[in-house]
């Protein structure tokens, strides 16, 4: 175990001993605890950015199962270390907030930091981990952790629906992940993420190359709330803001982005990939972003807000990989898009953690987060007003925040595709920049209304629960920090280009890795994207001025149409379905099983025979009939249908005794004195037994039943009767070698020293069946006895 | 004479499915012993009735004896089945005391019936 490997599991061990603090000191807000250790690996993880910017990496590996090709593989290098610093960075700030955001007496939280500790452990797991098994666990992981964080209130109905869904999207995406590793292992026969990306291209002529493909993508669009499944991302808003803040926005909902990038060297050679990524996030980037404005909730707004920017970089890295999938083109016009993706994924965890704690905050001092009750909080809160302009303008594209500088790489990006000369129809290639535009608008639009809705209007002091005020100090120094990383990234980029950025592209585009060079200038002179962006000013403008006109279009899609009505009907669907196919076959009544098994028995043995031709019949070792042999097998057969048509009980009991008696009868016939007389015996303890409980039938059912005749049985029964007949005809037709019984009638004196040959099998050469079966009879005589004796209701009763 | 018991033993067992499909407790025990029997015979059956051997007993001496092993299996399985059979009778017996019925239809457990 090296440093980096505890670093890994730190937040794991820290959250063990969260509760014991908890406990301890309770005049101390537990969050305190937990804000060294994100600081603390927050440094560490800084000191890396000398190595991995020199273009080096660090691998470390720890045995796990070896034997199974599964190692602890610790391996950093620029997208990985991005990650962590996101995550340790972001996640210092979080739990900052967090103190002021939860009430120290009212809230459980020793479970609150469990469950956040875990998901960091879990997530630098994710992205520092070299071998997929591993980032398969931890990535469940980040599932199981933010399932807890969504149920964190769990007395609440919306919470646990939430949670539900959630868990159920992203655990079905991670099983479909799963799936596409093991096949790539199955064609690799690697485990290590460095090691297929060396393969990748001899595995992408293997035909399980394209289900791994689209399975591995499953768990990354279901992860990143990619369309379709981006609905359970605004349902996840029932956590607590914090939560919401650094899961939903920063981190985990990234985790898709991640395995996008770190899968694009592998994947990236098929044209498929291109396409899917590229395609489903412009395809989210308009829906999520169309959806937004919508919302009257301002977490509502952002969820779905998350979900169109997630969309944004997802078709950047799709548009991204081009660079590796043409060949003829110059390359570095989609390198632009990579590079975008990269510096987008920072600028938006910056503008957006900020502007859900600023939304923590409105909702914590006015008590509502429906834009409908709020407005005019300007004067009230100066300071979270100015971090909400700085982040929403950054959202929104506005010069001269960081979200500027992405969007328009972002536009370069999408412009570039139409070069690609895609399906050798320019027309497709048309549609990526006119959706990106189109979802541009829209994203304006909606940042302008959690702009303006809730600062600016007019003040509605008598829909609030509390007097608004300005939040303390403590809640505002995470927002501020974001908020001044947005202003600085924006007028500086280029502090981040070669320390963070280059790295990142290079691991994602490692063929090209020489060719990565950032430089992101402010101004790039007149091209079509700065056309592009004062185009998304005036529309968006006009738009919003104008939204009370045209919002009634969002009514046009009804509610039965929608996704979540989809998912909703598909669940109760799926439990009703089960239920009745359940019900439908398990009617608690003996007979349908026996049906089922005796129909079964007909059907495969019958089915056996004729495949496999099995039937045959030789008459050549049969044993000549006797006249006493015929009398014999007629009085069972007749008593044995006697039994059947037999009006009382009386006549049946006496029937089946008349049959075992014939049977005894048989016994002799055959030369087996010892069975005849052991028959004879049993049979007359077994009427016996018989007649005694007859006789203690209650008189209420005393009734003598007649038969109701059944066709099912009927057929049923002669089935069974058919097959058992032609099943015994076969078997003594076809006899394949001798019977090993010379060896028991040679030895049963020389050996055994005893003449009765049957005797001598029972108690000396297969004597262990013997000692069981006197077992079973004890057993049975025990279970009559307490049977009988045992009255525990009757006792209970007196 | 393989044959003819094939048959034999196909009319006991198609008796004992019919019966153990029936409704009435005490029918179905009655099939399971007609079924015991039915295997008895079969495995007698299967394992060859020779015409001219003895009994297997070695003071007969005889040239040819009939096999021994199937009937040292058999009976076992005698006295398995009564074992089981008297549990099964005295069980139903129990039944009738405590529930008043002998109908299997009646005694099937329902949702809101505990």
């Amino acid at each position: 175990m090296t440093l980096l490997h505890w670093a890994i599991i730190s937040p794991f061990l820290m959250a063990i001993i969260i509760p014991l603090l908890y406990k301890l000191f309770r005049k101390i807000h537990t969050g305190w605890f937990v804000l060294i250790l994100p600081v603390i690996l927050f440094t560490y993880f800084f000191q890396f950015i000398s190595i991995t910017s020199g273009g080096n990496t660090i691998k470390e590996t720890v045995q796990w199962m070896p034997s199974f090709d599964i190692n602890f593989t610790a391996y950093v290098d620029g997208l990985g270390l991005l990650f962590a610093l996101l995550i340790t960075g972001i996640g210092s700030l979080v739990v900052l907030y967090s103190i002021y955001y939860l009430n120290k007496d009212k809230e459980q939280l020793h479970n609150f930091y469990v469950y956040l500790l875990m998901f960091m452990g879990a997530m630098l797991g994710v992205v520092l981990s070299d071998n997929l098994i591993v980032l398969y666990m931890f990535w469940e992981f980040t599932s199981i952790s933010s399932f807890l964080l969504i149920g964190y209130w769990y007395h609440r109905e919306r919470s646990r629906y939430g949670a539900q869904k959630s868990m159920l999207m992203t655990v079905f995406g991670g099983l479909s992940m799963l799936g596409g590793f093991l096949l790539l292992y199955v064609m690799g026969g690697s485990f290590s993420i460095r090691e297929i990306v060396g393969m990748a291209g001899e595995l992408s002529t293997d035909p399980l190359f394209i289900p791994a493909l689209i399975l591995v993508l499953l768990g990354a669009f279901t992860k990143s709330a990619q369309f379709p499944f981006h609905i359970w991302l605004p349902d996840a808003m029932e956590a607590p803001t914090p939560v919401s803040a650094y899961l939903h926005s920063a981190t985990m909902v990234k985790a898709g982005l991640y395995l996008v990038a770190r899968m694009s060297p592998v994947f990236a050679d098929q044209g498929l990939w291109l396409w899917l990524v590229g395609g489903f996030g412009i395809l989210t980037l308009f829906w999520g972003s169309f959806n937004a404005v919508k919302q009257t909730d301002l977490k509502g707004i952002l969820a779905f807000s998350t979900v169109s920017q997630l969309g944004l970089i997802m078709s950047l890295l799709g548009v991204g990989a081009a660079a590796l999938h043409y060949d003829h083109i110059n390359d570095n016009i989609f390198l632009v898009a990579t590079l975008a993706a990269v510096f987008h994924l920072i600028n938006h965890a910056t503008f957006k953690g900020s502007l859900f704690m600023v939304v923590g905050i409105v909702d914590h001092e006015t008590g509502t987060r429906d834009i409908r009750k709020l407005g005019g909080l300007m004067s009230f809160m100066p300071i979270t007003f100015t971090i909400a302009i700085i982040g929403a303008f950054s959202m929104a594209g506005l010069p001269p925040f960081n979200g500027f500088l992405s969007k328009e790489m972002f536009f370069t990006g999408m412009v570039n595709i139409m070069e690609a000369d895609l399906f050798n129809l320019q027309t497709w290639g048309l549609l990526f920049p006119i959706l990106a535009w189109v979802g541009s608008v829209f994203t304006f639009l909606y940042s302008m209304i959690i702009v303006f809705k809730t600062f600016t209007g007019k003040h509605q002091p008598e829909k609030l629960e509390k007097k608004p005020h300005e939040a303390p100090i403590g809640m505002l120094i995470s927002p501020i920090i974001l908020a001044s990383l947005v202003v600085i990234f924006g007028f500086f980029p280029n502090i981040l280009s070669h320390s963070v950025i280059e790295p990142a592209v290079a691991a994602i585009t490692p063929s090209l890795a020489k060719e990565v060079e950032v430089h992101i200038s402010f101004w790039h002179g007149v091209g079509p994207e700065l056309f592009m962006t004062l185009g998304v000013f005036l529309f968006g403008i006009l738009l919003y001025v104008l939204l009370p006109k045209w919002k009634h279009i969002y009514t046009w899609i009804p509610e039965k149409l929608t996704l979540n009505s989809f998912y909703d009907r598909g669940i109760i669907a799926a439990e009703r379905g089960s239920s009745r196919f359940t019900k439908g076959y398990m009617t608690g009544y003996i007979r349908s099983y026996l049906v089922y098994i005796f129909s079964f028995f007909i059907a495969i043995l019958l089915f056996t025979m004729w495949y496999k031709g099995a039937f045959a019949i030789n008459t050549e070792y049969v044993a000549p009939i006797g006249i006493y042999e015929i009398a014999l097998a007629l009085i069972l057969v007749i008593s044995s249908v006697t039994t059947l048509f037999a009006k009382s009980r009386l006549t049946s009991i006496i029937a089946l005794g008349a049959a075992g008696y014939t049977v005894s009868l048989f016994f002799v016939l055959f030369r087996a004195p010892d069975l005849a007389l052991t028959q004879l015996v049993i049979e007359t303890v077994s009427v016996a037994l018989f007649l005694l409980c007859f006789y203690h039938l209650p008189p209420l059912s005393r009734h003598e039943e007649r038969m109701s005749f059944k066709l099912g049985n009927a057929l049923i029964s002669i089935g069974v009767g058919v097959v058992v007949t032609l099943v015994a005809i076969s078997s003594y037709s076809t006899k394949l070698f001798d019977s090993i019984s010379k060896y028991y009638i040679e030895n049963v004196y020389d050996e055994a020293g005893g003449k009765n040959m049957v005797n001598v099998i029972l108690v000396d050469f297969r004597g262990f069946d013997t000692l069981f079966e006197i077992c079973v009879l004890a057993i049975a005589a025990l279970g009559i006895f307490s049977m009988i004796k045992l009255r525990l209701t009757r006792r209970k009763e007196g | 004479m393989e044959i003819l018991m094939a048959i034999v033993i196909g009319f006991l067992f198609m008796s004992a499915v019919y019966l153990m499909l029936s409704k009435s407790l005490l029918r179905i025990i009655i099939g399971t012993g007609l079924l015991s029997h039915g295997a008895h015979l079969l495995i007698l059956s299967v394992s060859g009735l020779k015409d001219k051997a003895a009994a297997p007993l070695l003071g007969e001496h005889a040239k040819d004896y009939v096999d021994p092993l199937p009937q040292a299996l058999i009976l076992t399985a005698i006295v398995i089945s009564f074992g089981v059979t008297a549990f099964f009778l005295v069980l139903a017996y129990r039944a009738y005391q405590e529930l008043g019925t002998d109908n299997v239809d009646q005694m099937r457990g329902t949702e809101g019936n505990e």
